[in-house]
């Protein structure tokens, strides 16, 4: 009984959290659209917040990507090889970097940068009494930390994960044409060949999504820090396990979506 | 910049009580603060004072009673009565709470920038002005990190008054300080006192410093209001524990011996 009763704490707990979650964007949104006035400065910030979170994580993103490209070629080089089918590396790359890893591993690397950053900064701005000082100078924490985070997200999700799908493949490319098996052109139009423009897509919608939850749990993670410094540290971890555990689980969902309705389009 | 809102009293409360969860904090108070005068909030630690504080400008709600901020009832006010009512006064934080990311100038321009449609010019000018009467000219583009304690208050006092508010309330303003700093920072007090006519609401333990600047002093005392009143009939005051703060003795814990062993007896059986 005692362990029924503890599920079911546990997800509404996780119920409590998600809608927390979804009342932060919302107020968000609201801020964006009922205050045009004040657009031009929250343009100013997302373009900062945009530089850091975006532009910032190029270099790491591109390295990471890469190397998993290469490692996704071998092990599948290894295994198609006793099938006499090694002309596939450069379709199964470019699929399951487009599809899965450019997003995945792109979300995880974002995480640990900004997700991580936006709970230290906010919870440290909680400690350092700066949100209340925000308050009572009649300036919304939401509008001026939230919003212009969301919107560098939203924008940089997309945009860095196209860049990732590109160095995945290159990845892949480099493998191919140091083992011999292709040329930089046949590995160019064997990645044309296999790849569909849906593939592409369902990547780039989940890295807007994943792009919004890793913000909404950094943000909600350092709102709800307690007091002292230790808190920040515990706001910190828990924002990037948390947000960890959402992106799995979401794109586990769009995953099963995209199955489901694979002959739709 | 504009006229009082009204002629009464800036700050009137009634019968306040706030809690802290099933803890009650503030048992009760009700004082006024006079429009153009300073009034000194004085009290030990954990006396009850800085929630006073936060609750006067709305960072604690009321458990019950009333907080009216020229005329406004606070409790009852709807979020954007709070913001115009938030446009009108200014808090010199204890710490400062300046914008970690920002500058000095950023910081004090903030308010500014976000409501006023001033040009960045004149926003400009207005920064300098302010600095410059704290004493803080030429610090513009510090980070607070890079700055001492008291700069830090300073910088604090510069963003309070940068919208010329009718009323500023100053947190523990010379807590932290060494008595030269704290001198300067009393004197900057009674100086902006002079150059504005603001309604001040300054809380702190420190006697010298409450006695220097404070037209009218409210003694808090475990959530409750022991003295109130101008500053020399305060001095004055025969009440026991207005007595013990100011003339610096420490509790006497022991009054009750059954009382004291109760207390860690309590429960056992």
């Amino acid at each position: 009984m005692e362990l029924v009763a503890g599920v079911g704490a546990a997800a509404e707990r996780s119920v409590a959290y998600v809608g927390d979650l979804s009342v932060l964007f919302a107020r968000s949104l609201r801020v964006l659209f009922a205050s045009p006035l004040k657009r031009r400065r929250s343009f100013e910030r997302t373009i900062h917040q945009a530089m850091m979170t975006g532009a910032g994580a190029v270099p790491i993103v591109s390295l990471i990507i890469f190397f998993v490209g290469v490692i996704i070629a071998l092990q599948g080089a290894y295994q198609l090889q006793r099938l006499g089918a090694i002309g596939l590396v450069a379709s199964l790359v470019s699929i399951s970097i487009t599809r899965e890893l450019a997003p995945l591993v792109t979300a995880i690397v974002v995480i640990g940068r900004s997700g991580s950053a936006f709970a230290a900064e906010i919870a440290t701005m909680r400690v350092t009494e700066e949100l209340d000082a925000l308050s009572t100078m009649a300036l919304d924490p939401v509008a001026f930390l939230v919003l212009p985070k969301f919107l560098a997200m939203a924008a940089m999700m997309p945009c860095l994960v196209m860049w990732a799908d590109l160095m995945g493949v290159a990845g892949g490319c480099a493998f191919g044409i140091t083992s011999g098996s292709f040329t930089l052109g046949s590995y160019w139009i064997a990645t044309r060949d296999a790849l569909v423009l849906r593939d592409v897509t369902t990547g780039l919608i989940k890295s807007l999504v994943f792009g919004l939850i890793i913000t909404a749990v950094g943000c909600q993670e350092g709102f709800a820090t307690g007091a002292g410094a230790e808190e920040v540290g515990r706001s910190t971890t828990s924002a990037v396990v948390k947000s960890i555990l959402l992106v799995i689980l979401v794109d586990l969902m769009f995953t099963i979506l995209f199955y489901v309705t694979r002959g739709v389009s | 910049m504009a006229a009082p809102a009204s002629d009464g009293p800036a700050i009137v409360v009634e019968d306040l009580r706030v809690k802290y969860g099933e803890r009650e904090v503030l048992h009760g108070l009700t004082f006024e603060v006079r429009r153009g005068q300073t009034t000194v909030v004085i009290g030990g630690s954990g006396s009850g004072k800085s929630t006073l504080l936060r609750t006067l400008v709305g960072l604690e709600r009321p458990a019950s009673g009333h907080v009216r901020i020229n005329g406004v009832d606070i409790a009852a006010a709807s979020a954007r009565e709070m913001d115009t009512i938030r446009k009108r006064i200014g808090l010199a934080f204890q710490g400062g709470a300046l914008i970690g990311s920002m500058t000095v100038h950023e910081n004090i321009a903030l308010p500014l920038l976000e409501h006023t449609a001033l040009d960045p010019m004149t926003i400009d000018v207005m920064v300098r002005i302010k600095l410059e009467q704290v004493g803080l000219s030429g610090f513009e583009a510090y980070k607070p990190a890079q700055l001492s304690g008291g700069m830090k208050k300073r910088a604090a006092f510069a963003r309070a008054i940068a919208m010329d508010p009718d009323i500023l309330f100053f947190d523990e303003p010379s807590a932290g300080l060494d008595p030269i700093t704290a001198a300067g920072i009393d004197e900057l007090i009674l100086n902006l006192k002079k150059a504005y006519t603001m309604s001040m609401v300054v809380v702190t333990h420190e006697l010298a410093s409450a006695f220097l600047i404070a037209d009218r002093i409210i003694v808090v005392d475990r959530g409750e209001i022991v003295a109130m009143g101008p500053a020399e009939e305060v001095r004055n005051s025969q009440h026991p524990r207005v007595r013990q703060f100011l003339d610096r003795t420490a509790d006497d814990t022991q009054d009750d011996d059954i009382d004291h062993l109760r207390m860690f007896t309590d429960g056992i059986r």
